[in-house]
């Protein structure tokens, strides 16, 4: 106990001589605070963002694009996943593609998504499922293939029907995994999301708002703020879902993915 | 955390999508040939059913692959013959965009790794720095762009920062935790065997963390591309994202396509090389060091 209380500590002070080593520079002008205006700054306008509602309407739109993103990529990479690791013929046809496709930066296709698409939600949506359905489909693929094939043989030997099989076996058996595989890929959905908001304009999400100030009005404090709230909540997400994968899969310690 | 070393790949696997039978083939010299003529076989079936596709649809937006192929040799291999044929485009966008890529990526990679096996085996940094360090690895890097580019202005710098600034946490988190797990019992037994102080980092901990920086330099590389692209999109005046940009406001889809097909092979290429420089490092990991690609 007292040990978990001396790391807490340490972590706090870490927080704060990191901030205050930031604040301290800005004040004594070693780097612009035009540019890169101190912490107690950026919290303040934190503050006052999320009092603001159209702020908060760009938070939301950006929420439920990743929301969506994360949702339908898991669906896909599961369902092509489970596919790729049952049949073999569709994984010798599928496996080039997937590894052209899978280093290929999501923001390459940006352009091409705004060409194609015009200007709503459905480019960043598109763009950040097309980067967050890689881990997932990986994952799956690689955890179908680690399966025990002598489980799987016993099954097919009492007659147990292949629904029976995929619900009772496969699925708890490739949890785990794909679970880290969501973790991952909820984080790259969050960049891509913000950052496609970025590239292509839209009118509406957090990364348009952060483009708007910093690139028109030059408000490096909102601009900030905004990135500090991303990363917040980026990084709030992967501990809930840490803790999920803890809860409901304690047979399995979750991997590190970092 | 508490993972040992080895586990921690199967996150982001190293090796691709095929099954432990062709991990096998590959292994025996022998019958890698069929492995590679499966491999054409498949990619020329995709090609001509993308060509099928497209010349069917007859859609602007989709152009077929032959067309993309020519805007390509238009675009790259057209040049004078006292530049082997390369265009200006390569010259002046290409190779300098890979040069940054390569420039701020090996630069956040030796830093990482330094910084993250000496913070890994210090008692407490762990500790004290785990909150900044998870907040900087979740920052979303593309909105960091405007306040980059306002502290190192439009230019070559601006995209070696951003790569720099955002590919570095992967590293250092991964090494860290790599130093990090070294067993208490080995640390002990040379502690006691009096082992000199860098033979103890660069025999012991740098090996047994090599796993991790592997994993964090995979990461970390596709990383570097997204920001390659992300920078010279927003605030240059060259390169690759600057190219596709000038497609994409043209409406010249061939050439855009073209561009995403070269930036695609890149990441290819680029993770290629790195696989391959993991099996040279780690030739004597059980798993990770086996030429599986």
């Amino acid at each position: 106990m007292s040990a978990r209380v001396a790391r807490a500590g340490r972590a706090v002070l870490g927080v704060a001589v990191t901030a205050g080593g930031w604040e301290a520079a800005c004040r004594a002008g070693l780097v612009p605070a035009a540019y890169l205006p101190p912490p107690t700054v950026v919290v303040g306008q934190v503050a006052r963002l999320l009092a603001t509602p159209s702020f908060r309407a760009d938070a939301v739109s950006t929420g439920l694009s990743w929301a969506i993103a994360v949702g339908g990529a898991t669906m896909i990479g599961v369902a092509l996943g489970l596919l790729m690791g049952a049949v073999p013929v569709l994984r010798a046809l599928l496996a080039p593609v997937v590894e052209v496709l899978r280093p290929l930066p999501s923001v390459a296709l940006i352009p091409l998504a705004v060409v194609v698409l015009g200007s709503g939600s459905q480019i960043k949506i598109t763009v950040a499922m097309f980067a967050a359905t890689w881990p997932v489909l990986i994952n799956t693929v690689h955890a179908v293939h680690a399966i025990d094939p002598l489980q799987v043989d016993t099954a097919r030997i009492y007659r147990v029907p292949r629904h029976r099989v995929l619900l009772r076996l496969t699925l708890p058996a490739i949890a785990p995994a794909v679970a880290t595989g969501i973790r991952l890929s909820a984080s790259i959905a969050v960049i891509v999301v913000v950052g496609t908001e970025f590239l292509a304009g839209g009118t509406i999400g957090l990364g348009q708002f952060a483009y708007l100030q910093g690139a028109t009005v030059g408000r490096m404090d909102l601009v900030l703020a905004t990135v500090l709230l991303v990363a917040v909540a980026n990084y709030a997400v992967d501990t809930a879902l840490l803790g999920l994968q803890r809860r409901t899969m304690p047979w399995a310690e979750p991997q590190e993915a970092r | 955390m508490t993972s040992p070393p080895d586990t921690s790949d199967r996150t982001v696997p190293s090796t691709g999508l095929h099954g432990p039978d062709t991990a096998r083939t590959n292994t025996t010299q022998g019958r890698r040939t069929p492995a590679i003529a499966r491999g054409a076989a498949v990619a020329t079936c995709w090609v001509s059913l993308w060509q099928i596709a497209t010349t069917l649809s007859v859609h602007p937006y989709f152009p077929t692959p032959l067309r993309i192929a020519r805007s390509a040799v238009d675009l790259w291999f057209s040049g004078p013959p006292a530049h082997l044929l390369l265009t200006d485009q390569v010259l002046h966008d290409v190779l300098p965009s890979l040069g940054r890529l390569v420039l701020g990526w090996s630069a956040a990679a030796a830093l990482g790794v330094i910084l993250g096996v000496g913070l890994g085996r210090s008692r407490y940094a762990y500790d004290y720095l785990r909150v900044p360090l998870t907040l900087a690895r979740a920052l979303p890097q593309p909105l960091l762009v405007p306040v980059l580019l306002v502290l190192f202005g439009l230019g070559p710098s601006l995209t070696v920062a951003c790569i720099v600034l955002g590919v570095i946490w992967p590293v250092l988190l991964n090494a860290m935790d790599g130093a990090r797990d070294i067993d208490p019992a080995l640390s002990d037994t040379l502690r006691v065997a009096r082992i000199g102080r860098t033979r103890w980092v660069l025999h012991i901990v740098v090996p047994a963390a090599a796993p991790r920086i592997f994993t964090g330099l995979r990461i970390s590389l596709s990383i570097a591309l997204i920001l390659m692209v992300v920078s010279e999109l927003v605030g240059s005046t060259n390169g690759i994202g600057y190219r596709l940009s000038i497609a994409q406001a043209t409406f010249d889809l061939p050439a855009m396509w073209a561009w995403i097909c070269l930036l695609s092979a890149l990441g290819y290429g680029l993770n290629r090389l790195l696989l391959l420089a993991q099996h040279r490092v780690l030739a004597w990991h059980p798993r990770l060091g086996q030429g599986t690609t």
